[in-house]
């Protein structure tokens, strides 16, 4: 049994008030306590003591997005990350066996083989930048083999960016301050998927960077930061994961670790987590995790030199994990108001999540995309209808596209990370 | 079983709205109180229609049907104790219609309080009954359970806002109590006795609720006291002068202790209690009645004052007080949360009993609640685990409500009697009381199908926190 696994002790600081109903985006969109915060933390109760099996609790955990904006809702403050976590471990160890073959191949392909191992991405994101740029992609989606996939991955293939090639990767890359003596040594945190798909953003971020006076480094030993593999219940590659980028950056002794990713800098900022039981590396996580800080916190404390007016109407998607785990709320807000020209408009329930949530929108497509008919709702609610939508984190962007894409508005509505926009109001380009 | 689920799905053609499942039946077992009873299926109505069928087949077949919100009862007043039908009502929202021109909401039963007071406020007007659930809880068991919150000493609590009602009887029929004009004097009043009826009597399928003007200025002040008792009779004396706060909130030392610990807001940690008071109306008045609450609060040995200068700093100080709740449970899990309430001029008086029971039976007891109309939550804050600090706590608990009935009070100022209050019903109402009660209970629901084992103790029924 798996029981030990769970983290009982939390579920009973819950005092089930049900004050985090409202802020779950499953709640809402499915609309049974099953799929509620209090109703998840029950049930592992409940399979904790044995009242029910795992089994039971399955599906109700598969469909939680993590985003834990329940977190921010609880006034007493239960930790249902580790609640979560520690089912999500606990059915991952049960049906191991049990998988799909088609779900086990899926999950073993993206999370063991590709995410972790920088030269297949880098290969991924070669190949998708060829694809694209020879015109295979207009000949793949008239001929009907994306229908192979499954209908998830199709409907991504749809709106997955322009593809610049990623950052080398088997070299260091220092970038020098702008102005003479660097304000800050940086360590910048590029991620995977960030910098396979979007790696144009983790250049423009690099440039803002130096622009006010940062001299950033790209180390080669960095690894994937782990966040999906935890998620899956993936608790030994997360740990190893963890370990190397530990080692890797306790070397050199920067003055921030900088990453521009919601959900990795979530992930890097809870590290000791992983090391619940382990005393010397806790501490180590400690360390390394006090100098993780989005890209967001860093350029909002300066002026950035702005030189263009974004004359749009525009709206901002925060990322969850930005919001509720890193609890970075004010500094991208600040930013992208102080760009000159701008409208901000304020997205209808923007503190939902947008159903993105790592590989959710993947494995879990269809209940995603009804959390995504959600969010774009409201985005249509919003008067003068905004042109531009703002993300923090890769999978809301891609998510937000997909959204723009399914309501026809792509003519309409263009989907940018803050740090590309900002740079446009800076005229930096790569 | 299976043969109940093919039934319902006759009545519900939407079978997404039945819910069979292990996890599901799990999911509606509980409540915000204490204990745990597994439904035989859930059904979540959309319609009077849908309503309605359902109880005239349960009717018939005699199976237990359980109203229900978002869950958030502190009494157990949704638990379905023996079984059957959970009805949840918590995701019909499709009604909130604002009629300015007669002050009126008329709404279904899953909107939430704080949807209808927003909606009011677009017209410039308030929704004035204010639980510290309203943004979760559904109208629906405001009325059921009959809610208040701290507007309630201005304002009163829900029932005083409810002019009409559309509800189906146990028996399924469907029937409209009151109306929508402001005077109606037509027959027995059915809205009052449906509202707090604890589910029991009928379900709420749609509401007619007054609207308030909203008031033209709001000031906070904060008097600190050494001794409670003296804050206690500081309480009195403002009521007795003649201002009537909107609201006025008593926290206790220990309260203060834990909110300073869980979020900083500067309270002082010395004083014995302080009070918050909130008052409302026209701005000329306010400033005028600032000064008297003062002067009040001075002569009852008040050591401090003080006026909120700006909005933010009197939305700190209701933050505080908002915070003790959450604040008190990081000592330990289990949170008692009690709402015996007394006759305003007792209060200083149960204030010494509250401090008497604590030492007795040695019990983490945190005082705080609305001091204003007499309506105290003293807490009790205990681990479950500890069968031996449970059974103090019950011991406890029994003592505070035979303290607030001994100085004239009641049971339950807005939490209602659900399964938890039950066993004390007859020492507040005596034999007859609860006869009388039983009977007209027993006129609207001759089988005994709707919500079961609430209210009413069933013989030899125990006050119990621990499962067994």
């Amino acid at each position: 049994m798996v029981k030990h696994l769970l983290a009982y002790n939390e579920t009973l600081s819950c005092v089930q008030c049900g004050y985090c109903l409202p802020s779950c985006p499953t709640y809402v969109t499915f609309k049974k306590e099953t799929h509620s915060p209090r109703g998840r933390i029950n049930l592992v109760k409940m399979a904790a003591e044995g009242k029910i099996n795992y089994q039971d609790m399955e599906d109700s955990i598969d469909l939680c997005l993590g985003c834990r904006a329940c977190e921010t809702a609880c006034p007493i403050g239960v930790e249902y990350g580790t609640i979560l976590e520690s089912a999500v471990t606990a059915i991952a160890e049960q049906r191991q066996k049990e998988l799909s073959i088609r779900n086990r191949i899926i999950k073993s392909m993206l999370l063991n083989r590709v995410v972790p191992n920088n030269r297949i991405l880098n290969a991924m994101g070669a190949g998708l930048a060829i694809y694209q740029k020879t015109g295979l992609q207009k000949i793949a989606r008239k001929s009907g083999i994306l229908k192979i996939l499954p209908e998830n991955l199709d409907a991504f293939e749809g709106i997955l960016p322009v593809v610049q090639g990623p950052l080398r990767k088997r070299k260091h890359q220092k970038f020098d301050s702008s102005k003479g003596k660097p304000l800050y040594k940086v360590g910048f945190f590029k991620g995977c998927i960030m910098d396979t798909m979007f790696s144009s953003i983790n250049m423009l971020s690099i440039k803002l960077l130096q622009a006010i006076g940062c001299e950033v480094t790209v180390i080669s030993e960095q690894q994937c930061c782990g966040a999906l593999h935890q998620h899956s219940g993936e608790i030994a590659t997360t740990i190893t994961l963890a370990k190397k980028n530990i080692e890797a950056f306790e070397e050199y002794h920067f003055d921030f670790i900088v990453n521009s990713i919601g959900g990795c800098g979530a992930m890097l900022i809870e590290y000791e987590k992983v090391f619940a039981d382990d005393p010397e590396w806790v501490e180590r996580a400690k360390q390394f995790s006090k100098h993780v800080v989005d890209i967001s916190v860093i350029l909002s404390k300066q002026h950035l030199p702005f030189t263009k007016e974004i004359q749009s109407p525009v709206t901002y998607q925060p990322s969850c994990h930005m919001t509720n785990v890193q609890k970075n709320i004010k500094a991208p807000l600040a930013l992208l108001k102080q760009i000159p020209g701008i409208q901000y408009l304020e997205l209808p329930e923007k503190d939902m999540c947008c159903g993105s949530a790592g590989i959710y929108n993947i494995v879990k497509y269809e209940e995603s995309m009804k959390i995504l008919n959600n969010k774009m709702k409201h985005v249509k609610e919003i008067n003068p209808e905004p042109t531009i939508i703002v993300t923090t984190n890769p999978g809301c962007h891609l998510q937000m596209k997909l959204g723009v894409e399914r309501e026809g508005l792509t003519n309409k509505i263009r989907t940018v990370h803050l740090v590309e926009l900002l740079a446009e109001a800076c005229e930096i380009s790569i | 079983m299976e043969q109940l689920e093919l039934n319902l799905k006759q009545i519900i053609t939407d079978h997404s709205r039945i819910l069979t499942d292990a996890a599901d039946l799990c999911s509606y077992a509980y409540d915000a109180s204490f204990g745990e009873y597994m439904p035989d299926i859930v059904v979540q109505p959309l319609t009077t229609k849908e309503v309605s069928d359902t109880m005239k087949f349960a009717n018939i077949h005699k199976i237990p049907v359980y109203p229900r919100g978002q869950g958030t009862s502190l009494s157990g007043g949704p638990l379905p104790v023996q079984g059957g039908i959970v009805l949840d009502l918590s995701q019909w929202n499709s009604k909130l219609e604002i009629d300015a021109e007669n002050m009126l909401a008329i709404v279904s039963p899953g909107v939430t309080a704080m949807a209808i007071n927003e909606a009011a406020l677009k017209f410039n007007l308030i929704y004035p009954p204010d639980p510290s659930s309203m943004n979760i809880a559904t109208i629906g068991g405001n009325l059921a359970e009959n809610s208040g919150g701290p507007r309630g000493l201005k304002y009163g609590v829900t029932k005083d806002y409810v002019i009409g009602l559309e509800v189906v009887t146990p028996e399924g029929e469907t029937i409209r109590t009151g109306g929508r004009t402001v005077k109606n004097v037509t027959g027995y009043d059915l809205t009052k006795l449906i509202v707090g009826s604890e589910g029991t009597l009928g379900i709420v399928t749609e509401a007619i609720l007054k609207l308030y003007p909203k008031p033209q200025a709001t000031e906070t002040l904060m008097a600190l006291f050494d001794n409670m008792v003296d804050s206690g009779r500081a309480i009195s004396k403002i009521l007795s002068s003649g201002i009537l706060p909107a609201k006025m909130e008593i926290m206790d030392q220990a309260s203060i202790v834990a909110v300073e610990a869980y979020q900083p807001s500067g309270l002082p940690q010395d004083v014995d209690a302080l009070i918050l008071i909130e008052l409302d109306g026209h701005p000329a008045a306010i400033r005028e009645e600032i000064e008297r609450v003062e002067k009040v609060c001075l002569a009852q040995n008040a050591r401090e004052v003080s006026v909120a200068k700006t909005n933010e700093e009197a939305k700190n100080l209701w933050k505080a007080r908002k915070l003790v709740s959450p604040a008190i449970v990081r000592k330990k899990p289990t949170k008692i949360s009690e709402d015996a309430t007394v006759p305003r001029s007792q209060i200083p008086e149960m204030f010494k009993r509250l401090q008497e029971i604590k030492e007795k039976y040695q019990v983490d007891l945190v005082v705080f609640g609305h001091a204003g109309d007499g309506n105290l939550h003293p807490n009790i804050i205990a681990d479950k685990r500890d069968r031996e600090e449970m059974k103090r706590v019950e011991a406890a608990v029994e003592e505070i409500f035979k303290a607030a009935i001994e100085l004239g009070g009641t049971l339950s100022g807005e939490h209602g009697i659900g399964t938890l209050k039950a066993p004390f019903m007859e020492m507040e109402l005596g034999e007859m009381g609860i006869d009388m009660m039983k009977r007209i209970k027993k006129a609207w629901d001759p089988n005994d199908v709707l919500n079961p084992g609430k209210i009413f103790p069933t013989p030899g029924q125990r006050f119990e926190l621990l499962d067994g």
